[in-house]
């Protein structure tokens, strides 16, 4: 029989920050997509929309590879990704700008109050959210939290 | 079940109607009611009768058209065109040709504005094909149309048929498996999706492929609790960023769990789970009770094959496929002369494989019937686009699929 070896986030389906490629603070500064997309799936749209072709693949199957220093974090594989797997982080003197895609009812207003939800679920305090965008359908919102949050929020759930 | 006394309904593909009257059927159905039945039958010839309107029937028929075949006829027993694409309302993988990041249902109706722009192709839906004969000259298929001044047999001859009626719901085993409440993954989709009606407002989703993943996640928005997810491999077997979207809402996944047992008066008021060990046992003392009024199992599909088994097309058991699959060549050809076999009719995939096995089969009849405009030319991209979808980790099963009814197809191995 063949060894198995299954990998934690094939159990739980939440990753940890060792299973991403992160950015530098220099980059994440000036606000770069963060692509939690690990596994080699049938799928590339997030090739085709970047406009300074920051993200490639060597073919369909690939796992998704960006060029920080190319990436302007326009946030439009964003709104495309079909698995959600994509979030525009910026940080900020004292706080982080996270953007993330959401499709859920009601569609967030600029200003309204949210509890931040991290990969897991779990509530990590609450923010505000500051911007809004609609790309087909996919709601994609920014958010407003503490800098220590940035890499752990990745969902939210209005209040 | 039986509807206003006529036995035999699929309740599923019924619409609704005022007064309409839905009855249990425990035994062979009978007609109370003969008149019902429009005596009128009606005779159609044409060149390509294609079964199923899903993405592989569409593709097909555009296809066949772009060739320049004359007629063309789209069968469809559902009163909507679009096979599984109606009721899938999330974005869908694969690469821009294959329109990534479109939305099922969005993809569903451009394809059907560009079948219906097309003069040379029919569309006859609320048409079930209930059997199917293979003739010297041409392959006779028998349907039934359902009008509302009542059912109309309808006799098809046809040069060519392509076969492209999509998969049927896996069901699982265990005790209370038959109360209301307990669903199939799809059924609830099209209730929720195509017909705007929540299952219920608890859910237990049995199987972490990415239909139960995604299902899971499309009751979620439509505002249903999902309990959580539980999956008897010790791993989940659909995408992860489609588990990390269910998880980041909060939905806990268990693997190495199954359910026991389904329990509740009349209807489902909970369910019995038991974790799972290394050798797929059950392991007592584990057991847990969860409360739910809807248990949904997303545990896989079977090829729907029943008309290409009764036309004569050698079938083989291929574990990969998801059961019994009609054997074909490279080019979506049965083992009999014209007929053809598409999409997850010739093994369980996806949306976008079945596009492009649409497309072959196809341009294959077309071919056969004389219409060739650089056919080779295409079949070699399309195989090549199949190939490349089948090249990573989740199309391993696919690609062993179809090796295999390649094997067969060259005289066959025993697996
Ligand atoms: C929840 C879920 C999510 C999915 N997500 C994706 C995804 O993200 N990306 C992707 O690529 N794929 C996805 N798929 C898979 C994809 O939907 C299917 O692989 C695809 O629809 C198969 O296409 P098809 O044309 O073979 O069959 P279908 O779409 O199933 O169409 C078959 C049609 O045939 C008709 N039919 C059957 N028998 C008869 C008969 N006797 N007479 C008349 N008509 C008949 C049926 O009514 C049906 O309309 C998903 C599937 C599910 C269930
Ligand atoms: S944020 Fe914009 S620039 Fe950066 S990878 Fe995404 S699409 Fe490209
Ligand atoms: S679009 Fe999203 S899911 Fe598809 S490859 Fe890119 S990051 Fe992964």
């Amino acid at each position: 029989m063949e060894v198995l070896t299954i990998k934690q986030y094939e159990k739980t389906g939440i990753l940890s920050l060792k299973d991403l490629t992160l950015p530098n603070d220099e980059q994440l500064k000036k606000g770069v997509a963060i692509i939690e997309c690990v596994q080699e799936i049938p799928c590339d749209p997030c090739v085709a929309v970047c406009p300074v072709n920051a993200i490639s693949m060597k073919d369909i199957n690939d796992i998704p590879k960006i060029d920080f220093n190319k990436c302007t974090g326009c946030k439009r594989c964003v709104g495309i990704c079909p698995g959600l797997a994509i979030f525009v982080i910026k940080i900020r003197d004292d706080n982080a700008l996270v953007t993330l895609p959401y499709e859920f009812l009601p569609i967030p207003k600029v200003g309204d109050n949210i509890t931040a939800l991290d990969r897991a679920g779990k509530p990590r305090g609450n923010a505000k959210i500051v911007k809004v965008n609609r790309s087909n359908k996919t709601t994609v919102v920014t958010i407003e939290i503490e800098k220590d949050l940035a890499m752990e929020v990745r969902s939210i759930l209005l209040d | 079940m039986t509807v206003d006394n006529v036995p035999n309904v699929r309740t599923c593909i019924t619409p609704l109607e005022e007064n309409i009257r839905v009855l249990e059927q425990d035994r062979v159905g009978e007609l109370s009611n003969k008149k019902k039945f429009n005596r009128k039958r009606k005779k159609i010839d044409v060149d390509i009768v294609i079964v199923g309107s899903g993405p592989a029937g569409m593709m097909a028929a555009i296809t066949a058209a772009k060739q320049g075949v004359p007629s063309i006829l789209l069968v469809d027993e559902n009163h909507l065109i679009g096979g599984q694409l109606v009721k899938q309302s999330h974005k869908f993988f694969g690469s821009e040709e294959e329109k990534a990041g479109t939305r099922g249902i969005d993809l569903a109706v451009e394809l059907m504005e560009q079948v219906n722009s097309v003069k040379t192709i029919q569309s006859m839906l609320k048409t079930t094909i209930i059997g199917c004969y293979n003739g010297k000259k041409n392959h006779k298929l028998i349907a039934i149309k359902r009008l509302i001044e009542g059912d109309q047999l309808i006799e098809i001859n046809s040069k060519s048929v392509i076969f492209a009626c999509g998969a049927m719901e896996n069901m699982l085993a265990f005790p209370g498996n038959d109360l209301p409440g307990v669903y199939g993954a799809g059924g609830v989709q099209t209730l929720m999706n195509v017909y705007g009606v929540k299952p219920g407002k608890k859910v237990l989703m049995v199987g972490a492929g990415n239909v139960g993943l995604i299902v899971s996640y499309q009751l979620l928005q439509a505002g249903v609790n999902v309990d959580r997810v539980v999956e008897i491999l010790p791993k989940i077997g659909g995408y992860n960023v489609h588990a990390a979207k269910l998880r980041r809402c909060g939905v806990p996944i268990y693997t190495s769990h199954s359910i026991k047992e389904v329990y509740g008066n009349g209807k489902v008021e909970g369910a019995i789970l038991v974790a799972i060990n290394n050798s797929f046992k059950p392991i007592p003392g584990t057991e847990q009770k969860v409360s739910c009024d809807t248990v949904c199992i997303a545990v896989g599909l079977t090829p729907s094959i029943r008309l290409l088994e009764q036309i004569g097309a050698k079938t083989e058991f291929i574990a990969e496929a998801g059961g019994h699959v009609a054997i074909h060549d490279s080019s979506m050809q049965t083992s009999v002369k014209g007929v053809y076999v598409a999409g997850d009719s010739s093994g369980i995939e996806e949306a976008s494989t079945a596009m492009i096995e649409g497309q072959l089969a196809g341009i294959s009849a077309a071919t056969l019937l004389g219409y060739d405009k650089q056919a080779d030319m295409l079949k070699k991209k399309y195989r090549k686009a199949l190939e490349g979808f089948r090249s990573g980790p989740f199309g391993i099963k696919p690609k062993i699929c179809k090796e295999k009814i390649a094997c067969c197809w060259n005289g066959g191995i025993n697996y």
